[in-house]
């Protein structure tokens, strides 16, 4: 029984005619993986004499066969003739030649060979795995603050392959950061802490975009500069731009990842609009300034903005793979002196004014107009 | 006696203690018994018309008194009342 050659574009016109047709890939997976046609089941080589039997029961099913070039699946027709198959045709040319002709392919992944070593350990977590890895490196992930809480989420989300990281910040490399802020080092004092950042990350990760706003947020340039991303962190240092930021983000329905440390405590809880509360539902007002010290007055350990810096980076990593429980309508509250976890549940608050189901709907044209948040907050900045 | 956790905001007003075992039989009753220990706390805790301070979340162990009976809220020796403060702390 001969082996009919046939064209790529002969192929696809049989695939697609309605017959049943069995496709068989003799590559090896690695090439499979890569870019196949939609529908063939793999045999490599090596697999033939034992496989084939198994993919194909029916000896005189329609097999049409192919591999890179054509020789390799030649050879596996020539192997199935012997054993009995009747009807067996070789894409000529093979798959080369088959996308040369432009016919369609599908690819499992779209990683690189350094992406498949880089991010080796993420593949093999079924959680994660390519499909996951692929997420991660087209998820856009906005840092508030690219401080305490900013540099060890941004380090360990850029290692995760993020591949894209903006940073919003003002302020410039103090030596007194240095304690704490591991994105920044003794040689980078007195640059820009978004253009230090943007440094150490893309020496760990090529792969990763950053884009530098350095900026304060405020009522005017706050939704243009959210608006471009799917997760946003806030690392704020102060009342007025938590508030304005979560007024912002619900607006938009973009989730934030929110953490806050002084002295040796630490909180983060991650706010879904839609899904769970948000900022004002934990928090309607905010605490006067007496209430409200800021780690430059009262202090921190540093390991603390590392801690709750790894978790917010957790939050982010489950919700771009949509694994996972988030903190959603959850406060984990941190106790680094006595070691303790405690974990407070956090409801939607009916009478909300900003995502409640009374709270006002916003104008398109409104959408950048916010109350007065210095005012709200007593004019303190907490910096 | 119920046990009141005190946020590191307030230890300056409770000699430095973090968990401060004060009685009685409601949250708000609790929270009296604390501020007549630790005078100080007061008007952190309290308005001066004597409603809870919006800023203040008061929790009942793992849930906010606010979806509860607020200061209503019966509590027993076992339970933990927690104050819980807003911090903005991402240090800059």
């Amino acid at each position: 029984m001969a082996v009919r050659e046939i064209s790529p574009k002969q192929a696809y016109e049989e695939l697609h005619s309605g017959e049943t047709i069995v496709l068989i890939d003799t590559r090896e997976p690695h090439e499979y993986a890569e870019a196949n046609i939609a529908g063939s089941k793999l045999v490599p080589p090596a697999m033939v004499a034992d496989e084939i039997e198994a993919a194909v029961p029916d000896k005189s099913a329609k097999v049409i066969l192919h591999c890179r070039s054509g020789v390799r699946s030649m050879t596996a027709a020539e192997q199935m003739a012997e054993m009995g198959y009747t009807d067996l045709a070789n894409v000529s040319g093979g798959i080369l030649e088959w996308q040369a002709e432009g016919l369609p392919v599908q690819s499992e992944v779209s990683l690189t060979p350094e992406q498949r070593n880089r991010y080796s350990r993420h593949l093999l977590l079924p959680e994660v795995g390519i499909h996951g890895q692929e997420k991660l490196l087209e998820a856009r992930v906005l840092l508030i603050g690219a401080g305490g809480l900013g540099a060890p989420t941004a380090l360990y989300l850029a290692v995760a392959g993020i591949g894209t990281i903006g940073l919003v910040d003002d302020d410039v490399v103090d030596a007194s950061n240095l304690q704490r802020q591991v994105i920044h080092n003794t040689e980078r004092i007195g640059e820009p802490k978004t253009a230090s950042a943007r440094q150490t990350i893309e020496a760990l990760n090529p792969d990763v975009e950053v884009i530098e706003h350095n900026l304060r947020l405020d009522a005017g340039n706050i939704i243009e500069t959210i608006a471009d991303y799917d997760v946003i962190v806030d690392g704020a240092d102060n009342f007025p731009t938590r508030y304005l930021l979560n007024d912002a983000s619900v607006r938009l329905g973009k989730p934030v990842v929110s953490a806050s440390i002084l002295s040796f405590d630490g909180q983060i809880s991650t706010f879904v609009p839609g899904d769970g509360p948000c900022y004002r539902c934990l928090y309607p007002t905010p605490p006067p300034p007496e209430l409200a010290p800021s780690c430059s007055a009262n202090g921190v350990l540093g390991v603390m903005a590392g801690l709750m810096g790894m978790l917010q980076a957790n939050e982010v990593i489950k919700l771009v793979l949509g694994v996972g429980e988030p903190l959603i309508g959850r406060l984990l509250l941190y106790e680094a002196l006595s070691t303790r976890f405690t974990e407070l549940k956090v409801r939607r608050d009916p009478d909300c004014p900003i995502c409640g189901p009374e709270a006002p709907e916003v104008d398109p044209s409104d959408l950048g107009k916010f109350p007065d948040y210095e005012a709200f907050c007593g004019g303190h900045t907490g910096s | 006696m119920a046990s009141v956790k005190i946020p590191p905001v307030l230890r300056q007003h409770t000699g430095g203690l973090d968990l401060v075992e004060a009685s009685g039989d409601t949250v708000g009753a609790v929270l009296e018994a604390l501020v007549a220990e630790y005078p100080d706390t007061r008007p952190q805790l309290f308005s001066e018309e004597g409603e809870l301070n919006r800023f203040v979340n008061v929790y009942l162990n793992d849930e906010d008194v606010r979806v509860l009976d607020g200061l209503g809220t019966g509590a027993s020796d076992a339970d933990t009342v927690m104050i819980l403060p807003a911090m903005a702390g991402g240090s800059r």
